[in-house]
């Protein structure tokens, strides 16, 4: 602490070293950060551009019901598709720290093959199997599940289902990290104090991995608030997500103005959860990704 | 006679290819405080966590107050375990640690309370219920731990070497704390240890692991004294093993021949016969020096003084090895100095071998 209000002449090496991080990040993070809130408080220019006024304009816009629709509606789906990664991705993630140190480290491999291929490409993968007529329908049909295709592409189901897809591993990877710390004798006491297995999990094993299960629920809300790609790739254009209407409004209707504003509020809004986030846990140590 | 509290018939268990326990039978009456004594690896985990239910036996019964409980699981039995860890719950404050299990039998709040109280009066913690586990020091927790598991009344606890982790004056004083909680409350301790010591301070009766087998099971006072086995005479009392074969058995003495030389000691256990091999079991202590001719020669070979005791270690004729001890330091004893030694016919105790 010290040696950061007034470095000494031998850490002086490290800073120099250090600088260039320092630089990257105020070029590359703070420096856009500012040109976006003061772009949110400008006036669209007639035609093309910005125009070199005040206004407040951008953020009253919001308050149309079809932007809090859009608001709304992105909210609902993060809080769906985290709900859903959490049924799936906590039972998963505590399962995978209870094998063998080999089965880990099987199940590990498994969870970041997919990752040597471009998330993209992976994406149109579940245009092969949920489109009509596609993978899916085929399998159900053949096992005689469902007498019709079910055509899922383009429609809201499948994109929960890409984005539980997209986001499930920081999930499971969390709730892993903090599972396999997990002291099993405290289970072992739990049942030994009288407590069945279904009370020792709720009572021990649940709230000593509660860390995990929060960050894991950051690290799949926030980034499902804003993958706007799932959503146009899978959903057609019948979900329009917060960061679709910000790509819209950016690329489509050149409002550079209102673009910003709205990826300011939806900022706000991530931050608020990770105050909250921060508040319940104490440290705000991100399991699983610190 | 009333039925036991608890009971083990047979009990084997094996992790793998390792063969863990080999037929474990054991009887606890109420009230007894008994230990397994045994070294590291020997199985007395496994046998405690197979009597509490977290493992189960891959043959043989366990049975509380009578009742076949084998395939019961931790929480159906009237049994708790005081971990060699604590495993106290980081996420809850002592009180909470303690009540854990009142609360899961969906006692009354004030109920719980009071009983948590007491529980924390009868341990020196008053005062302490609000604290976290990571506040307080080792033997503290070691305390809450033991509070924790015996607010439950079970009708035996499980200890697993509960003392391991203090040190010596704490677990003194520990030691005898326990003795005296386990008579007020009369419950019925299994407890666990590797220091032989801690096994005689406190048992009611010991029981000997090694290699997942009861070698000897007896009062203090039995093992310590009658050795049935040369590992049992090691283990527990520290004691030298002296090989010899019998050169005349009658009138209730075994004249034998140690080291080329005569020797003598009470008949008992099994019968031997003239020309058969033999084992003496023969604490430092009651190896006593003779005058000069009148007992086996030996070679002083080193001397070392620990606990308050002087060691000397002695090279018989057959170049085999004794430990003799003595209260005090200067005996003027230096290495090559020759004396001779004996013992009274009562001290040495023949004794199956099972080390070697």
């Amino acid at each position: 602490m010290t040696a950061r209000k007034r470095p000494a002449p031998k850490n002086r090496g490290l800073w120099l070293a250090l600088a260039p991080l320092y630089l990257f990040t105020a070029v590359l993070v703070f420096v856009p950060l500012v040109y976006v809130v003061v772009l949110s408080f400008r006036a669209r220019a007639e035609g093309w551009g910005v125009a070199d006024t005040f206004t407040l304009d951008n953020y009253l816009n919001i308050l149309q019901p079809v932007y809090l629709q859009t608001f709304a509606g992105s909210l609902k789906l993060a809080f769906l598709c985290t709900g859903l990664i959490l049924l799936i991705g906590y039972p998963f993630g505590y399962w995978m720290a209870r094998l063998s140190p080999r089965g880990k480290k099987a199940m590990l491999l498994a969870l970041m093959v997919p990752f040597w291929t471009n998330s993209l490409i992976r994406l149109y993968g579940w245009i092969i199997i949920l489109r009509a007529g596609g993978v899916l329908d085929s399998l159900l049909m053949a096992l005689g599940l469902t007498d019709r295709p079910l055509k899922l592409l383009y429609t809201y189901p499948a994109v929960v289902i890409g984005m539980v897809y997209a986001l499930l591993q920081f999930m499971i990877l969390a709730v892993y990290s903090s599972a396999e710390k997990l002291d099993w004798s405290l289970v072992e006491a739990a049942r030994d104090l009288g407590a069945g297995p279904v009370r020792a999990f709720f009572t021990v094993a649940l709230p000593m991995t509660m860390p995990g299960l929060l960050s894991g629920v950051i690290l799949t809300f926030i980034p499902s608030m804003g993958l706007f790609f799932i959503a146009d790739i899978l959903g057609g254009n019948k979900v329009v997500l917060v960061g679709s209407l910000i790509q819209d409004q950016l690329l489509q209707a050149h409002n550079q103005p209102f673009a910003a504003a709205l990826s300011v509020v939806l900022m706000v809004l991530t931050s608020l959860l990770i105050a909250v986030y921060k508040r319940v846990t104490r440290t705000g140590e991100l399991e699983g990704l610190l | 006679m009333s039925t036991p509290i608890l009971q083990l018939q047979n009990i084997s268990k094996r992790f793998g290819s390792a063969q863990v326990l080999r037929g474990l039978s054991l009887e606890a009456a109420a009230g007894e405080f008994i230990t397994l004594l045994g070294a590291s690896g020997c199985g007395k985990t496994t046998t405690l966590r197979i009597i509490a239910g977290l493992e189960s036996p891959d043959e043989g019964r366990v049975l509380l107050e009578g009742r076949d409980v084998t395939d019961l699981p931790p929480e159906r039995r009237d049994v708790n375990t005081v971990f060699q860890s604590y495993a106290l719950f980081p996420h809850m404050t002592v009180a909470g640690n303690i009540g854990y299990g009142l609360r899961l039998k969906g006692l009354p709040k004030a109920d719980i309370r009071r009983t948590v109280e007491e529980a924390l009066a009868l341990l020196q913690l008053a005062g302490y219920g609000e604290r976290r586990p990571e506040q307080l020091s080792g033997g503290q927790r070691q305390r809450v731990a033991i509070a924790r598991a015996v607010v439950n009344r079970p009708r035996v606890l499980l200890l697993d070497e509960p003392l391991g982790a203090l040190d010596l004056q704490l677990r003194r004083q520990m030691q005898l704390e326990l003795k005296q909680l386990q008579q007020q409350l009369g419950i019925t301790f299994i407890y666990i240890t590797h220091d032989q010591e801690e096994a005689l301070t406190m048992s009611d009766r010991i029981a000997v692991m090694r290699d997942g087998c009861f070698v000897q099971v007896g009062t203090p006072a039995q093992v310590y004294d009658r050795p049935a086995t040369s590992y049992v005479a090691r283990f527990v009392g520290s004691a030298n093993v002296l090989q010899g074969h019998v050169t005349a058995a009658g009138g209730g003495q075994l004249t034998l021949s140690v080291a080329g030389h005569t020797a003598r000691v009470q008949a008992g256990g099994r019968p031997y016969a003239p020309g058969e091999p033999i084992a003496l079991a023969l604490r430092s202590e009651q190896v006593e020096f003779a005058p000069e001719g009148g007992g086996i020669p030996a070679v002083v070979r080193e001397t070392s003084f620990a606990g308050g005791m002087l060691r000397i270690g002695l090279e018989l004729p057959d170049g085999s090895r004794l430990t003799a001890s003595r209260h005090g330091i200067d005996l003027g004893l230096q290495p090559g100095d020759r004396l001779s030694v004996g013992w009274a016919a009562t001290a040495a105790v023949p004794v199956e071998v099972d080390d070697r």
